[in-house]
């Protein structure tokens, strides 16, 4: 497949849901649009249908920029070796959620 | 016409509206011209069985003969049933699609708002889970004829051809049967000329933004809800009902 652009067809667009207020927006997928508010009804009908919903974001996926795989050494090994940065060495109260 | 036969026919036209269109626009499912709108699309679909369901439930009951809503769905003949023509005209290209659900939407969602105000507590409730699904499908539809309408020449051209081409069935909307009439003026149903200014209201609004031309009221087709139907509903009941009529009584 090429990736160039052709003029028919709708940008990508990436989804992202929050399916309860006070939780984050979590990635869900992508889809096509032609604008931002065809992407949100998309979005509606897409990923919401059984009640995942109760806000939506989107954004054009030409708009997100990635690490690349190949930095993933020089950027997450070092962190491996350094439990000290690990919130581990004292007690969690009881009911504390979402962390 | 007494009360109870007016009502039994004005609720059963009101499963039979959403049952057909639904059929309609679930015909686009595999055939959308894009994944998102065809998803869309069987949503749609799916709301408007949903409704179906509910109102033949309540028909059902208020003919008081044991008639289900599969019974009523399935095993009338195309003369018994009572929608309007706009509803079971065929799907033609995605802009008459689009143009025939916002001619309806447009219509369906205010007497679904009147509805909920209805002093018949069953029909009020039903509508009340109605009204969400109609909002968003004129919200659909609306979007969607804008876009072709003030989007490229060819678009611009398939949104008007529809719009002139439907225009004929839009008046039986609003032309009550003898059903309605005795509803309207017991207070049960909403009086349809009210309806009707909502939706010319919505429509001009609509065609200004999508640079549609309004077309001329001129004559109108009649005869849905008395059961006299375009050629087309047949060959749609014939596939709705393939599956009760070869197998009766079968269970999936």
């Amino acid at each position: 497949m090429s990736n160039e652009k052709n003029e028919t067809d709708f940008p990508l667009w990436e989804v992202f849901i929050q399916s309860k207020r006070g939780l984050d927006h979590k990635h869900v997928g992508s889809l096509h649009a032609a604008d931002a508010r065809m992407a949100i009804e998309n979005a509606r009908d897409v990923y919401t249908r059984r009640g995942e919903g109760n806000s939506i974001w989107v954004v054009l996926a030409e708009h997100l920029h990635a690490s690349r795989p190949e930095d993933q050494g020089a950027f997450f090994d070092p962190a491996d070796d350094k439990v000290y940065r690990h919130p581990t060495f004292y007690v969690m109260p009881e009911g504390v959620k979402h962390i | 016409m007494e009360r109870s036969e007016a009502l039994f026919r004005t609720v059963l036209r009101l499963g039979d509206n959403s049952l057909v269109l639904g059929h309609r626009l679930s015909e686009w499912c595999g055939h959308g011209p894009q994944l998102e709108e065809d998803i869309a699309q069987a949503n749609i679909a799916l709301d408007l069985l949903g409704q179906a369901r509910n109102y033949l439930t309540y028909a059902g009951e208020i003919e008081g003969k044991g008639r289900t809503e599969d019974d009523l769905a399935y095993l009338r003949t195309e003369r018994q049933f009572l929608n309007v023509k706009l509803a079971e005209l065929p799907k033609g290209d995605y802009a008459h699609t689009i143009a025939r659900s916002f001619l309806f939407d447009a219509f369906h969602l205010p007497l679904q708002q009147a509805l909920t105000k209805s002093p018949d507590e069953r029909l009020a409730g039903i509508a009340g889970k109605a009204v969400k699904e109609a909002t968003y499908h004129l919200r659909h539809s609306s979007e969607w004829l804008v876009r072709f309408g003030d989007g490229t020449e060819e678009s611009h051209r398939r949104a008007q051809a529809a719009i002139d081409g439907l225009w004929m069935y839009t008046g039986e909307l609003f032309a009550p049967d003898e059903a309605e009439r005795t509803l309207i003026e017991a207070g049960i149903l909403p009086d349809l000329a009210s309806i009707k200014a909502e939706w010319d209201a919505t429509v001009a609004r609509v065609l200004a933004e999508a640079t549609l031309v309004r077309p001329a009221d001129g004559w109108m087709a009649r005869g849905g809800k008395d059961g006299q139907h375009t050629e087309h509903l047949g060959f749609l009941l014939a596939e709705l009902q393939y599956l009760p009529r070869a197998f009766p009584g079968a269970q999936w």
